[in-house]
């Protein structure tokens, strides 16, 4: 009984509301701006989560690859502001290009002067790629584990390109963004930093709306049956190659987004948001929150990320190992994640363990709807 | 060959490296025809649906369908022309409902942008209605797949089958594991698709097989062994030797 789609209670959904908007609301008074911050970003990393749950939780692709499309977000917004920002600099181009006696800004950078064309690149472009890579993987059915040990050999590939490439786009040291202008502000600056948690928070909301949708009714029903039995859906009739890469190409447009508003918040982008572990930990926030119930793709990311930043002020070195091992116990303990765990009646029979609640004696479904009047 | 025919296989030969699973069978099929197919195990029945329906490319042969070659096309526009498949553990997806089962094999067009743009037609409401009827589940709508019982994903997986509209279903061992009145339920509910469509159906239960009163054509070592009525091929000594002779397990 995976994966169940099981309804919210009402209730439950409407407080989560109030309370959620609230936050949002209350955040920047609350919070010191530090704080604030980090909670921006680990916002924006919930996008990327919202993707890894419908590729993942929902049509059963285990991408260790999204750190791609999410570095490739990052650096389209980077290299925009970077270069509206460049005016004061030798050749108005960016300041590192001095460094490697670059004189001529290369050609690929030249588009990025216009922020309606960085506006659609920061999305497009991830999906596109995504689209690209997905197609050809899908269509010559490469599936489970060749899958992802492709996606993460690719990521490996846009690691070393952009780690190499430091007279295209600084290599290793990667794009600041803090110090650079966006509508004369200063990026990095307090006051354009509690507008970059605006814009997150409605945009993290938008997104879950937005794979709500996808994943509801149909199209959905047949990423599922993706996940499950996908020959089946061959011979029902479907193409999955396509579905397979629409899927995969909205989650490269979130990660794209993901990865923007993350590198305004944290002011640079770098190789880093290429390495195998990042893309992994992606995957623990999803596994962690719950697979296939999107909710849990937002909070195992926030969550988790906050945990890490708390603890590792704490104790510096013991982060990684409590991450693995709580890795270890959602993969032992609870393999759909603490939403899916409270979703599947977990509190309940760990309740009954201690007898605390009444066991359930026949099959739970006679006993918690018997309405339906079950005599067979 | 001739007008009436729906299928013709011919002289499908499949080797699996040097295994010949099929080996230059022949088989035509009448429209609106119901036909059994039995053979003991290995006899390459699963194979030769596999062949129809593209999931193993022939390795010599051809397989024309409505007048069309099916060899080389993918599994998804196979079925798009008009070939459904059951498969012999019901193969239904257990993590959606009844219901939303049955909307996977009875919406068109399958594109992703029908199916995530618009909701489900009318017509095709009705039809999913009128096939939990028939199938008993109309009071399992909501419930999901996994949690029927065996016979009832049978029925479901068979529903789904009716639900595509195929010119031509294959059912492959549609009573494994199903109570007697299940299985008489069974034929008679494929009896009476026959006609309006043209039914295949595998099995190696006999009673099953009798109660069908179909056409029978009987494959060994991937090849037709016999084709006919059930009292000709239980007459014919070749087929006694190979299949009917045997002591029961």
């Amino acid at each position: 009984m995976s994966f169940s789609k099981i309804k919210f209670d009402k209730k439950i959904v409407l407080s989560f509301w109030i309370i959620l908007i609230a936050l949002i609301i209350a955040a920047p008074t609350l919070l010191p701006v530090f704080r604030l911050n980090l909670l921006g970003r680990y916002l924006s990393l919930s996008i990327v989560a919202l993707g890894v749950d419908l590729i993942w939780g929902y049509t059963g692709l285990l991408s260790l690859g999204q750190g791609i499309f999410f570095a490739l977000g990052g650096y389209c917004a980077a290299m925009y502001l970077q270069i509206t920002s460049s005016s004061e600099f030798p050749n108005n181009i960016p300041e590192f290009f001095a460094l490697y006696g670059v004189e001529k800004l290369p050609f690929f950078w030249e588009p990025f002067r216009s922020p309606i064309f960085t506006f659609f690149a920061i999305w497009i472009i991830p999906a596109l790629i995504a689209g690209l890579i997905g197609f050809l993987v899908f269509r010559n059915r490469i599936k489970g584990v060749y899958f992802s040990i492709l996606t993460q050999a690719s990521l490996l590939v846009f690691f070393n390109f952009f780690n190499g490439q430091q007279k295209l786009i600084n290599g290793t040291n990667g794009l600041k963004t803090d110090v650079t202008q966006l509508f004369g502000q200063m990026v990095g600056s307090e006051s354009m930093q509690r507008i970059f948690f605006w814009i997150t928070a409605i945009l993290v909301i938008s997104a879950w709306f937005f794979a709500k949708w996808v994943v509801k009714g149909r199209f959905g029903n047949i990423l599922i049956g993706i996940r499950d039995d996908e020959p089946r859906v061959r011979f029902t009739g479907y193409n999955p190659v396509i579905f397979k890469t629409i899927i995969f190409s909205i989650a490269g447009g979130l990660a794209g987004i993901s990865g923007a508003l993350y590198t305004v918040q944290s002011g640079i982008v770098s190789p880093q948001f290429m390495t195998v572990p990042f893309s992994i930990e992606m995957v623990i926030w999803v596994a962690v929150g719950g697979r296939g119930t999107l909710l849990g793709a937002i909070l195992g990311a926030v969550f988790i990320n906050y945990a890490k930043s708390l603890v590792s002020e704490a104790l510096p070195a013991s982060w990684m190992f409590i991450q693995g091992g709580l890795f270890i116990l959602v993969v032992t303990a609870l393999p759909e994640g603490v939403l899916g765990w409270i979703k599947g009646d977990g509190p309940r029979n760990l309740l009954q363990r201690f007898g605390l609640k009444r066991k359930i004696e026949t099959y739970p479904s006679l006993e918690v709807n018997n309405k339906e009047g079950n005599n067979e | 060959m001739n007008n009436t025919d729906l299928l013709n296989l011919i002289d499908i030969t499949v080797s699996f490296e040097g295994f010949l699973a099929l080996n230059k069978l022949n088989l035509n099929l009448k429209k609106g025809e119901l036909r059994a197919v039995i053979g003991p195990n290995g006899a390459g029945k699963t194979t030769f649906l596999d062949v129809i329906t593209g999931k193993v490319k022939p390795t010599k042969g051809e397989v024309i369908f409505k007048g069309k070659s099916l060899v080389g096309r993918k599994e998804h526009k196979i079925a798009r022309l008009g070939v459904g498949r059951k498969f012999q553990s019901p193969r239904i997806f257990e993590n959606l409902t009844v219901k939303e089962n049955l909307e996977i094999s009875v919406s068109t067009p399958k594109s992703p942008l029908n199916l995530i743009n618009k909701s489900i037609k009318d017509e095709q409401l009705k039809e999913i209605e009128r096939l939990m009827k028939i199938v008993n589940l109309a009071q399992k709508v909501d419930s999901k797949a996994g949690s029927l019982s065996h016979g009832q994903k049978q029925w479901l997986e068979i529903a789904m089958l009716v639900g595509q509209k195929p010119d031509l279903m294959l059912v492959d061992e549609p009573v494994a594991g199903l109570t007697d009145e299940e299985t008489d339920l069974t034929a008679d509910l494929l009896k009476s698709l026959s006609g309006e469509n043209t039914v295949v159906v595998i099995d190696h239960d006999m009673e099953f097989i009798r109660r069908l009163d179909s056409n029978v054509s009987v494959l060994n070592q991937g090849t037709v062994l016999c084709e006919g009525t059930m009292e000709t091929i239980q007459k014919d000594q070749k087929v006694i030797d190979v299949y009917l002779g045997r002591p029961e397990d």
